[in-house]
């Protein structure tokens, strides 16, 4: 396939790896985390761990959108739709994050709420027009690369007067993640970043910046392909050999310093800063999250339907928490893969099969009784 | 004066712009109208002539093997088939992976009030001639017709009956560590080609289903006398969560090649466009094969000379491994678990 081989060569990737291999100093640990959830679907698609040498460690990080959405969350959606009986549409993946009561969308939908699975905020629209007598709520969720699509979906939504839509928003924001990952007391024992692919493509990688001028940690920023993965943690290893901690750009076919400015002013037309959300494994993480601009209230579902968000525990057993911040493995969960699978999710990190539980559960498990 | 009533008339039935409705499961003459000038019509064979609650047939030479299989396809109709040619095949290919002759097919239709005639035709003549053009009749068969609202236009329940000679025997716990691995050709055709046509994915390049009876290459294989172990069609959950079932039948692990398995252009990008997996993608006209290592390369060349097999090759290797993981050597030279499909995002597909 034309623009996608090219990308997987496996010959071309056994030269990064001997690069790798050869540059990497054998005295030292190098522990890097890979931010998104894509990177974490492609070291695990692709093997590529076999091709590390066992001091470059690879930490998956929380960039996994459903992941990191919390039970509350989860929560208020199957109410609009069981509750004030609305067609509550989403992404697929969506479908099994656990909530509360030992329901997710997909078990509340087979106890009859309307729940409807779709491929994009045009599909929900389209749903809103041809039911006008029903309510229709998109539940928002993703980082910065599936917001500016809901924003062009609530522009549409107020500019033809759709009245029976709403958006459930909970949009978040990369940065403020890896802040709360870093802003730990006593700090973390990461050595630097493999950067956002999509999620950069729209915020640009000046936002980078300050983890590498405050905390000292390398960036760089990695297209979701397996090369580009093997070529960013070369770069990674050289800017620790070096001693530097700099934002550079592996994947400069799309990703530019400023990003994409036409997204990010729609994205600002519609949306604010929310003070506060709470976040799976995270916790609550102070301006993290987007919700709409007063002038969209209109489409706001929670303020149309009135439904606060309520924060509910999560499981005391699971080690998401930990794990998201790469201080335990998911091998070092006690309920991992035994109460805690890909079909019974209980931590966030098992969700979706970016998750990192759920990707070494898939994909990675043959290496504890190797 | 004579009377102008012509004994035994019914109006023809209106193939053309007609509906099902619940007469037509209720058991009197509307229902006998549509299956002498539909079904019957379609199948027309000896054993569903004699007209009877069930059909006689004569006993064949060996031990039975029954396989049943029902078909909630949407859409019903797909580039490639549709439900029709599917049931006929799935039954088929359920029935010969068993290593079978596949005899005689039984079908049963649950049609929803309100379904257009002219398309369930269509369905009926595609089942005619997938079951003529495999020399499987069908036998015997069930109509019944729910409201409005309580169906998908047309459910099929086919049902095959076939007869395996002495000497033959292929079950899923028969792989044995050293065995190979072979499949008879592309993967995801068919999965990608249903979700393709669906409603807001529509892709310029024609996916087409590979729904096929492969009880003819089957045939071909197992009169090569190879030590064939384990034969299984990868349908639903396509090619990794067949494997895993003979794994775990089996008890052993498996090791698969990457770059072995193959691929269509159209479907590959397909699958990366919709971020699908294609070794979870569905197959309706695939074969997975398990023989001794010592007969596999004369296996696979019997394979490529059949037009179902043509594209076969040998995708791995089974292994001793007691935690039955199916593994995989990726293109890029790593490693990975090919684990059993977790939960279903796909929409019904077969």
């Amino acid at each position: 396939m034309k623009y996608v081989d090219e990308f997987r060569d496996g010959e071309l990737a056994k030269n990064i790896a001997c690069n790798i291999e050869r540059e990497a100093d054998v005295n030292k640990s190098y522990r890097l985390m890979e931010f998104c959830g894509g990177h974490t679907h492609a070291i695990s698609r692709y093997g590529l761990v076999d091709l590390l040498p066992a001091n470059v460690r690879m930490i998956h990080g929380p960039g996994c959108p459903v992941c990191v959405l919390p039970i509350g969350r989860v929560d208020q959606a199957i109410k609009l739709a069981r509750e004030y009986g609305v067609i509550l549409c989403t992404y697929a993946d969506t479908m099994r994050v656990p909530a509360s009561d030992n329901l997710s969308l997909m078990r509340a939908k087979a106890n009859g709420a309307d729940i409807r699975m779709i491929y994009s905020t045009q599909d929900a629209l389209k749903v809103a027009r041809e039911n006008p007598s029903r309510e229709v709520v998109f539940l928002a969720i993703g980082f910065e690369t599936t917001t500016p699509p809901t924003a062009v979906a609530v522009k549409q939504a107020a500019t033809e007067g759709i009245k029976n839509f709403s958006i459930l928003c909970d949009h978040v924001l990369t940065p403020a993640a890896m802040h709360a990952i870093l802003a730990v007391e006593g700090g973390v024992s990461l050595d630097g970043f493999v950067g956002p692919a999509h999620v950069s493509t729209v915020i640009g990688s000046k936002p980078y910046e300050p983890f590498a001028d405050d905390y000292g940690k390398p960036v760089v920023i990695a297209g979701f392909e397996p090369l580009d993965v093997m070529q960013a943690i070369l770069m990674l290893v050289r800017q620790v050999n070096d001693g530097r901690a700099e934002v550079e750009n592996e994947f400069t076919r799309a990703v530019s310093r400023e990003g994409n400015l036409k997204a990010q002013a729609l994205v600002d037309e519609v949306f604010e800063l929310r003070d506060r959300f709470e976040w799976r494994g995270l916790g609550s993480v102070p301006q993290s999250a987007l919700k709409l601009r007063p002038e969209f209230a209109a489409l706001d579902a929670e303020l149309k339907f009135k439904i606060d968000y309520v924060a509910v525990a999560d499981n005391k057993a699971c080690e998401c928490a930990a794990i998201l911040r790469g201080q335990k493995r998911p091998q070092e969960c006690k309920i991992f893969g035994t109460v805690c699978t890909p079909e019974n999710p209980v931590g966030s990190c098992m969700v979706s099969s970016e998750g990192a539980c759920a990707a070494h559960y898939s994909y990675g498990r043959f290496r504890e009784n190797a | 004066m004579t009377s102008q009533v012509k004994p035994n008339y019914t109006r023809a039935l209106d193939l053309k712009n007609g509906r099902v409705d619940m007469s037509h499961g209720s058991g009197g003459r509307a229902m006998a109208q549509l299956i002498t000038e539909l079904f019957a019509a379609a199948f027309n064979n000896e054993y569903l002539a004699q007209g009877n609650d069930g059909a006689l047939l004569p006993a064949g030479n060996g031990r039975i093997v029954v396989a049943t299989d029902s078909h909630v396809v949407s859409p019903l109709f797909f580039a490639g088939g549709d439900i029709g040619c599917l049931s006929v095949h799935g039954t088929i290919n359920d029935v010969a992976v068993m290593g079978a002759k596949p005899m005689y097919l039984a079908a049963s239709f649950i049609l929803e009030e309100g379904f257009p005639l002219a398309d369930l035709k269509r369905i009926v003549e595609s089942m005619a001639k997938a079951s003529r053009d495999a020399c499987v009749p069908i036998v015997t068969g069930d109509t019944k017709v729910v409201e409005r609202g309580k169906g998908d236009g047309v459910f099929i329940t086919t049902t095959g009956v076939g007869v395996v000679s002495d000497g033959i025997n292929l079950s899923g716990d028969l792989a044995e560590p050293g065995d190979k691995i072979l499949l008879s050709g592309t993967i995801g055709d068919h999965g990608m080609a249903i979700l393709s046509q669906r409603e807001g994915l529509t892709f310029s390049a024609p996916i087409v289903s590979d729904t096929a009876a492969l009880h003819g290459l089957i045939e071909t294989m197992l009169s090569t006398g190879a030590r064939l172990r384990v034969m299984r069609d990868p349908t639903r959950g396509g090619l990794a969560t067949t494997l895993n079932e003979i794994a775990k039948q089996s008890g052993v692990g498996m090791m698969l090649h990457e770059s072995a398995i193959k691929v269509n252009q159209p479907v590959e990008a397909a699958c990366e466009f919709l971020g699908l997996d294609p070794l979870y993608v569905a197959n309706e006209g695939k074969l997975i094969a398990i023989c001794a290592q010592e007969d596999s390369q004369r296996l696979l060349e019997v394979m490529r000379g059949h037009s179902l097999g043509r594209e076969a090759s040998i995708i791995g290797e089974v292994l001793e491994d007691a935690h039955g993981f199916v593994q995989m050597t990726t293109k890029m030279g790593g490693r990975r678990v090919v684990d059993w499909l977790a939960g279903e995002q796909l929409p019904r597909i077969c």
